[in-house]
C-alpha cells in the first residue's frame, strides 16, 4: 500500500515527464528549422542527417531574401495587418458602444445586435469566390484595398466587446453623462479604458489572423508586390523546391521569428487574452 | 415633449453613425456574397464570359453523382474527427497536468501555446521537411531503431497521417490553455466535499472534473470541428490534396474548383455545401450548449 506521500510524488514524476514530453513535441520541429536553416546543403543531403548543424553557416538566409522580394512581403505584410486591426479595433468599439449605451429604439438595437450574431454563422470561406467576383469587377485584384476591405469588420470582435460592455458598471457611464460628457467622450474617455482587456483579446485575434492570412491574400494577389509573407514563403517553397530545405528554411524562419520575438516579450498578456477570448466568447 | 423627442431622434442618429460603417462591410463581405453565392450554384460560369447559363440544380445533381464528391466528404470528416479527437484528447492531458503545482508550468504553457500563433504555411513546410522520407527528423529517428519511414506524400494513408498530426501539433496547445482556465474556475469545495465523502482520485475526475469542465471540453471541440473544417493552408502547402485526392477536403476542393478549374458555378454548390454543414454543427452546438447548462 502507498502512502499518501508517495502518491503525490509518483502523481508529480509523471506529471514532470508529460510536461517534459509536450516541450520535446512542441519544440524539436522548431529547433529542426533553426538548426537547418544554418547547415550546408551538403550536410542537410547526407544520411544520417545531422541534428546539430555541425559547421553553421549564414549563407541560407541572404539566399532565401534575394530568391524571392522578403522586404516587399514584410512590408504587405505590416501594412495589411495594421490597417485591419485598427479598423477592426475601431468599428468594434463604436459599434459595441452604441449597441449598449445608446438610447436608440429597442428593435433597432436587436435588429443590428442580431445581424451581429447571424455573420458570426458565416464562415469565411464560404464568401471568397463571390467576393473575389466583387473585387475582379472592382478592378481591386492586386491591391490592398482588395486583401484588407474584407477583413475590416469583425462581428467577432463586436459581439466580444458587446457582452464585456454589458457587465462593465453602467453608474460610470451615467456619472459621465451627468458631468455632461458626450457620447464620443463617454466611448474614448471611459469605456475603452474600462473595455481594454476585452480590446487586448480582439486586437490579438485580429494580429495573429491577418498576419498568417493565406487563402484570401493568395486569391486577391498574383504579383510580387502585393503578396503578404505567407504567400512569399510558399512562392519561395515553390521556386526552390524540395531541392533545398536549407533556404526554404531560412525563409520560414523570416516568417516565424517577428511571432515568436513578440510572444516571448508579452507571452502572459497574450495567452491570457487568447484564453479570455475563448472563455467569454 | 419636443425636446425629449428631439433628444430621441439624436440618440437613433448617433446610434446609427455608429454601426453604419462595421454592418455596412459585414453585409457586403458577408451577407451579399453567401446570397451570391447561392446564386453561382445555379448557374454554369467560368468567371471571364459575359453571360451565365443557367442549369437549375445540375450542379448540385453533378456533385451528388461524383464519386469524388464523395470520396471528399469522406475525407473531411476523417480529417475533422481525427484530428479533433487528438487534439482534445492530447489538450486535457495536458490540461489536467499543468494545472498541478509543478514547477516552470508557465513556461511550458507559453511553449505549447505558441504553435497557435504561428502560420500555417510556415508550419507546413517544416512538417513537410520533418515527414521527407530520406532526409527529414521522422526517418533520422526511426533509423536510430532501424526502420524505414513511410512516405508521407505518395501514400494516402500516410499523407492524411501527416496533415492529421500537423493539425494537432498547431491545435493542442490552444486547446489545453482553454481547458486549464476551464479548470481553474471549477469550484474548489466540490473536490473538498467529494474527497470527504471518500470518493477516490478517479472517481473525483469522473464525478467533479469531467462535468464541470463539460461546457468547456463543448467548446473546444466545436471550435475545433469549425477550425478544422475550414483549414486550408496546411493542406495546399503539404499535399494539394493529393495523392489522388486522398488528403482533398471540402474546402480545398472549394478552391480547386473555383481558382483552378474557374468552375463558378460547382464552387458555389460546394459553398452552399459548407455553409449548410456549418451551420448544422452551430445549431447543435447551440442545442446541446443550452442542454448541459441546464444541467448545472
Amino acid at each position: 500500500m502507498l502512502t499518501n506521500n508517495q502518491r503525490i510524488n509518483s502523481t508529480l514524476i509523471a506529471a514532470y515527464i508529460i510536461m517534459g514530453i509536450a516541450c520535446i513535441c512542441i519544440g524539436a520541429p522548431l529547433l529542426w528549422m533553426v538548426f537547418a536553416s544554418f547547415k550546408h546543403t551538403d550536410e542537410i543531403y547526407r544520411i544520417p542527417a545531422t541534428f546539430w548543424p555541425e559547421r553553421p553557416t549564414f549563407e541560407n538566409y541572404p539566399a532565401a531574401w534575394n530568391a524571392v522580394p522578403f522586404d516587399r512581403y514584410f512590408l504587405n505584410s505590416v501594412i495589411t495587418t495594421c490597417i485591419a486591426t485598427t479598423s477592426k479595433l475601431v468599428l468594434a468599439t463604436m459599434c459595441a458602444y452604441a449597441l449598449v449605451y445608446t438610447k436608440a429604439p429597442k428593435w433597432l438595437k436587436d435588429g443590428v445586435f442580431l445581424l451581429i450574431i447571424a455573420a458570426l454563422m458565416v464562415p469565411a470561406q464560404v464568401v471568397i469566390v463571390p467576393n473575389y467576383i466583387t473585387m475582379a469587377s472592382l478592378q481591386w485584384i492586386d491591391t490592398y484595398q482588395a486583401i484588407v476591405l474584407p477583413n475590416c469588420a469583425t462581428a467577432f470582435g463586436t459581439f466580444l466587446l458587446r457582452q464585456y460592455c454589458m457587465n462593465l458598471p453602467y453608474e460610470v457611464i451615467e456619472a459621465a453623462e451627468m458631468d455632461g460628457a458626450n457620447h464620443l467622450q463617454r466611448m474614448w474617455l471611459v469605456v475603452v479604458p474600462m473595455a481594454q482587456p476585452a480590446l487586448v483579446t480582439v486586437g490579438l485575434f485580429a494580429v495573429v489572423s491577418e498576419w498568417n492570412d493565406f487563402l484570401w491574400p493568395m486569391i486577391v494577389t498574383n504579383t510580387n508586390e502585393m503578396r503578404t509573407l505567407p504567400i512569399g514563403l510558399f512562392r519561395l517553397f515553390q521556386t526552390e523546391g524540395l531541392q533545398n530545405w536549407g533556404v526554404i528554411m531560412a525563409g520560414t524562419v523570416f516568417v516565424v521569428a517577428p511571432v515568436i520575438a513578440v510572444f516571448v516579450r508579452m507571452q502572459k498578456s497574450i495567452v491570457a487574452g487568447i484564453a479570455a477570448g475563448a472563455v467569454r466568447g | 415633449m419636443t425636446k425629449r423627442r428631439i433628444r430621441n431622434s439624436t440618440e437613433t442618429m448617433t446610434f446609427l453613425a455608429l454601426v453604419s460603417v462595421n454592418v455596412l462591410l459585414i453585409s457586403a463581405f458577408t451577407f451579399y456574397p453567401l446570397w451570391q453565392g447561392i446564386q453561382l450554384s445555379f448557374y454554369q460560369w467560368d468567371f471571364i464570359s459575359a453571360f451565365k447559363i443557367w442549369v437549375g440544380l445540375k450542379n448540385y445533381i453533378r456533385l451528388w453523382n461524383d464519386p469524388t464528391f464523395w470520396q471528399i466528404l469522406r475525407n473531411t470528416v476523417i480529417f475533422t474527427v481525427c484530428t479533433v479527437s487528438f487534439t482534445i484528447t492530447i489538450a486535457f492531458v495536458l490540461a489536467l497536468t499543468l494545472s498541478l503545482p509543478l514547477r516552470g508550468r508557465e513556461l511550458v504553457r507559453g511553449v505549447i501555446f505558441l504553435p497557435t500563433l504561428l502560420s500555417g504555411a510556415a508550419i507546413a513546410l517544416v512538417f513537410n521537411y520533418i515527414l521527407d522520407d530520406r532526409f527529414g527528423l521522422v526517418q533520422q529517428g526511426l533509423r536510430l531503431v532501424g526502420g524505414q519511414s513511410p512516405s508521407f506524400y505518395t501514400n494516402p494513408f500516410w499523407a492524411m497521417v501527416g496533415v492529421i498530426t500537423t493539425m494537432v501539433w498547431k491545435n493542442a496547445g490552444y486547446a489545453a490553455v482553454i481547458l486549464i482556465a476551464g479548470l481553474q474556475s471549477i469550484d474548489h469545495t466540490l473536490y473538498e466535499a467529494a474527497a470527504i465523502d471518500g470518493a477516490g482520485r478517479r472517481a473525483r475526475l469522473w464525478h467533479v472534473t469531467l462535468p464541470s469542465l463539460a461546457p468547456m471540453l463543448l467548446f473546444t471541440v466545436v471550435t475545433g470541428i469549425l477550425g478544422t473544417f475550414q483549414s486550408f493552408d496546411i493542406i495546399r502547402v503539404m499535399t494539394n490534396g493529393g495523392p489522388v485526392n486522398a488528403t482533398n477536403v471540402l474546402v480545398y476542393h472549394l478552391y480547386e474548383r473555383g481558382f483552378v478549374n474557374f468552375e463558378a458555378g460547382p464552387a458555389g454548390a460546394i459553398t452552399v455545401v459548407i455553409f449548410v454543414i456549418m451551420l448544422v454543427l452551430t445549431v447543435l452546438q447551440l442545442q446541446v450548449g443550452k442542454h448541459t447548462n441546464a444541467h448545472e
